[in-house]
């Protein structure tokens, strides 16, 4: 459980930032930039402090002496020497987020869609799926929206940070120059399962990228529908509050589902049919199961009626 | 220092004059109003450490800990945050030592309306209890920011917290009305602007916040009630609303507001810094436009909490160069308090060592907010532990340490007694070590990829393994602390029993409060006619039969 393999130093990356996914990381260096700042001021204040506290400290007999209540020249000085430093920070910050928030003129285009609790990156090809999956060294644009509350995408490695705010689009651009896999996390307190609104991005190379995508978009046709629902299951983030091992999570598990009975919220009962199934998928709030919050948001638009037909002969294989 | 006064009160102390219980509740006395305010903010800070004890616990290690459901987590650092802003930090230097010492320093009855100052207090006790009630409604889960459009879908009672979040604000701009109206009028003739002790400069520049930007909140927190009970879609987007128009309302308040927070407390360590090292205040002037300036332009930053918000770039450049201008007078401040302990005579008292700790822990607060404020950077750590490892180490490590200074300093004035000294040093450097173990670690965690509001950090282990380590670091931190500030409690109480009685001015301190008797007599003292220099010493001998200060013979 408890792993102090990284103690008490980092184990990829620097001491202070994790590994960087880009060659040439536009915030790194003013981040250190400030960090070598501020230790300096932070030594020289505690350090002056610490050393007038032992050098003057009360002593029997030992007056205070007389010095100058106030020096013009010495408070213009500590003015605009600051002045001066915070005004090169300023000046570094915002040409490396000046260079970080311009996408180039050949941006390969994705759209993000967030909701509570799952992420769908959607391809060019209109396969939507639950992870980022982009190719390694060419510049990639996000186009982001959200379908209830605000979300923020952000992926460390790539020290890209932007809010998803439903109602309008926010965009954000990045290039990856390494093959592999990075974290990407909201960070915008979302509700119950902000912790777990976690997806990865998988760096491709071009080629690989171009396989996965081909195969990715074409599970519908390829597989029986029941493997097809499974990969709907987790690709919609169904998983996010669905569990398929019977434990209860933000909604009723999935495992055995199928033909039971349930007591409704409103008091009524309801058989897991089809229709049912059908029904919670496109208006999840019509027939909400007791001893659970109506917090799930319709997939009304999202989802294809093969997609929900894929998803019932999934439930159905779980018993 | 200030010339003497011409004759000390002849009555009784303010505590048992006039007796009996009614007299205390509708009592119009400031220095009541202050002690009874001192009560209630300790018992709001009490709340919110076991709510964060909670948190730092749930933290510890990856997984439910003892938290079983996100939902309690959430709620849990909802209302840590709502408490301390709205109940603790928010009232607690003006309303406690600003109501108890501002008359006093002026020389002056009261308050220039002690019938509002009185209802302040009210007012304070059923924000209270709005936010008591929030509890038994089993909380809010929205964070204290109130974001919509979550706090307009979430099913927890919102508009109770709000409601309650409004009439603590109506509580605030009394408290700035009042004590703007005071230090305008009722100075006392040969008190000019600059011969105020510089705390007042603090406590000005903060009313003048309270009046102006609190009943912005006011109007927000009200269209988010509005917004939950009628749907009249200004921020909510399915109603075609804004919900960035709220974050623009929230923090055109909330921004000023930590300004709020901070600018009495620096105003405490002016005063403690220059009695304990027995020097004049090194730059007066400095210091006391340093408070205005932050005030004014305190009001031109707020965008800067938005910079991943999707706001235009161009807004993010105005406000990251206005943010930065912010920096320069809280660093004109601390130069000024070191230029004040030069060749002084410094004193380590219990007050000073938490003065110290706030220019150690507020060094660090200011410094890192150097990251927040260059764009490039905070695009990077905006939401993450980052964050909250910097605005912790600015309101508590500032506005707790001020508090705790000025507790130990004027202890004596309100209560009478003096406590145990060597316990006092004790518990400042408890604190100061279980401090740096909670939140230093969390800087870096938050740089490496910690959000911030995240109930549990399991699957982020694969790529930051070193988490653990540093959350257990924390919460080690952070018991440490907690016992500190229970530490100090069990200190200042039992002086009320066994404490010797306090001497006038055990400090040796030149401003007006401490001339009279201590604790404070009920009816105040008026100023002398020629009222002196608060920061001269040069007057002032210890006497040890009296274990005080008097004047030089």
């Amino acid at each position: 459980m408890i792993s102090f393999a990284g103690l008490p130093l980092a184990q990829s990356g620097g001491f202070w930032l994790p590994d960087s996914a880009t060659n040439s990381p536009a915030m790194d260096p003013v981040f250190y930039l400030i960090l070598g700042i501020c230790s300096f001021f932070f030594l020289l204040v505690v350090g002056l402090m610490v050393f007038f506290v032992v050098h003057y400290r009360r002593r029997p007999g030992v007056v205070p002496q007389k010095t100058a209540s106030h020096n013009m020249l010495l408070e213009l000085t500590w003015t605009f020497i600051p002045l001066v430093i915070v005004g090169a920070i300023f000046y570094q910050g915002f040409t490396a987020y000046i260079r970080m928030q311009t996408p180039p003129p050949n941006c390969y285009d994705l759209r993000v869609s967030a909701r509570q609790w799952a992420w769908q990156f959607i391809y060019p090809n209109g396969h939507i799926d639950e992870n980022l999956h982009v190719p390694v060294g060419e510049p990639i644009r996000l186009t982001m929206t959200s379908e209830d509350v605000i979300h923020g995408l952000w992926i460390p490695a790539l020290r890209v940070k932007m809010d998803i705010v439903p109602g309008r689009y926010t965009s954000t651009w990045f290039r990856a120059d390494k093959v592999g896999t990075y974290n990407l996390l909201c960070t915008e307190y979302c509700g119950d399962e902000h912790s777990d609104m976690l997806a990865t991005v998988e760096v491709h190379t071009r080629e690989d990228y171009d396989a996965w995508l081909k195969d990715a978009g074409n599970y519908l046709k390829t597989l029986p529908p029941a493997e097809a629902g499974k990969v709907l299951y987790q690709r919609r983030g169904c998983f996010q509050c669905h569990s398929v091992d019977g434990t209860a999570g933000t909604g009723p598990s999935f495992k055995g589902i199928y033909g039971e009975t349930h007591d409704m919220a409103d008091g009524t009962t309801a058989v897991v049919d089809d229709n049912y199934i059908r029904q919670s998928i496109l208006e999840p709030q019509a027939k909400v199961r007791s001893g659970f919050q109506p917090v799930m948001a319709t997939y009304q638009g999202l989802v294809s009626d093969d997609d929900i037909t894929a998803l019932i002969e999934y439930i159905k294989t779980l018993k | 220092m200030n010339k003497p006064l011409q004759s000390k009160s002849t009555t009784g102390s303010y505590l048992i004059d006039p007796p009996g219980l009614k007299s205390w509740l509708f009592t119009l006395d400031h220095k009541r109003i202050g002690l009874m305010f001192l009560v209630l903010v300790s018992m709001a800070l009490a709340l919110g450490a076991f709510f964060a004890l909670l948190i730092r616990t749930e933290l510890t290690l990856p997984g439910p800990t003892i938290v079983s459901e996100p939902s309690t987590y959430n709620r849990l650092f909802t209302l840590h945050g709502a408490v301390m802003i709205f109940l603790f930090v928010i009232p607690v230097i003006p309303a406690t030592f600003g109501n108890f010492a501002l008359p006093m320093m002026l020389g002056a009855r009261d308050v220039a309306f002690p019938r509002l100052n009185l209802a302040s207090l009210y007012f304070y006790v059923i924000g209270l209890v709005f936010f008591l009630l929030v509890l038994i409604f089993g909380g809010i889960d929205t964070g204290w920011t109130f974001y919509p459009p979550y706090s307009t879908s979430t099913v927890t009672p919102v508009i109770l917290a709000v409601v309650g979040a409004f009439i603590l604000g109506f509580s605030s701009i009394f408290t700035g009305i009042n004590f703007l109206v005071t230090i305008h009028t009722m100075r006392p003739t040969g008190m000019g602007w600059f011969r105020m002790p510089l705390f007042l400069w603090g406590l000005y520049g903060t009313a003048v916040i309270q009046v102006l930007a609190t009943p912005v909140l006011a109007i927000t927190l009200l269209l988010l009630a509005a917004e939950r009970l009628l749907g009249i879609g200004i921020f909510d987007p399915k109603m075609g609303g804004d919900p960035i128009l709220f974050q623009h309302f929230f923090w055109f308040y909330s921004h000023p507001a930590v300004y709020i927070m901070i600018l009495p407390a620096m105003g405490v360590i002016s005063e403690v810094v220059s009695v304990f090292s027995r020097k004049h205040i090194f730059g007066y002037k400095f210091i006391a436009y340093s408070s205005l300036a932050i005030a004014l332009l305190g009001f031109l930053v707020w965008g800067h909490h938005m910079f991943t918000s999707g706001q235009s770039q161009l807004v993010g450049m105005i406000f990251s160069a206005l943010t930065f201008t912010v920096a320069i007078p809280s660093a004109i401040k601390v130069f000024n308090w070191l230029a004040t302990m030069y060749k002084g005579s410094i004193g380590l008292a219990p007050p000073m060592c938490f003065a110290l700790n706030f220019i150690f822990l507020f060094g660090i607060g200011g410094l890192t907010g150097l990251f927040l404020g260059s764009l490039a950077t905070d695009i990077h750590v905006h939401d993450t532990s980052f964050v909250v490892a910097h605005f912790h180490y600015t309101m508590a490590g500032g506005v707790l340490m001020a508090f705790l200074a000025g507790l130990y300093y004027w202890w004596p004035k309100m209560t009478g007694r003096m406590y145990n000294l060597v316990w006092g040093q004790v518990s400042a450097w408890m604190i100061l070590i279980g401090f740096n173990l909670t939140y230093f670690p969390q800087f870096i965690i938050g740089s490496r990829g910690m959000p911030r509001r995240y109930y549990d950090y399991t699957r982020l282990l694969e790529v930051n393994p070193e988490f653990t380590f540093y959350q257990i670091i924390s919460t080690v931190g952070g018991f440490t602390l907690v016992g500190g500030l229970v530490l100090v409690a069990f200190i200042l109480l039992r002086s009320l029993f066994v404490g010797a009685k306090a001497p006038d001015n055990p400090w040796g301190s030149g401003t007006l409060e401490w001339q009279c008797n201590s604790p404070a007599p009920h009816e105040n003292t008026p100023a002398p006619d020629d009222v002196g220099d608060c920061y001269d010493y040069n007057d002032l001998e210890f006497d040890e039969q009296t274990k005080g200060y008097v004047m030089k013979q």
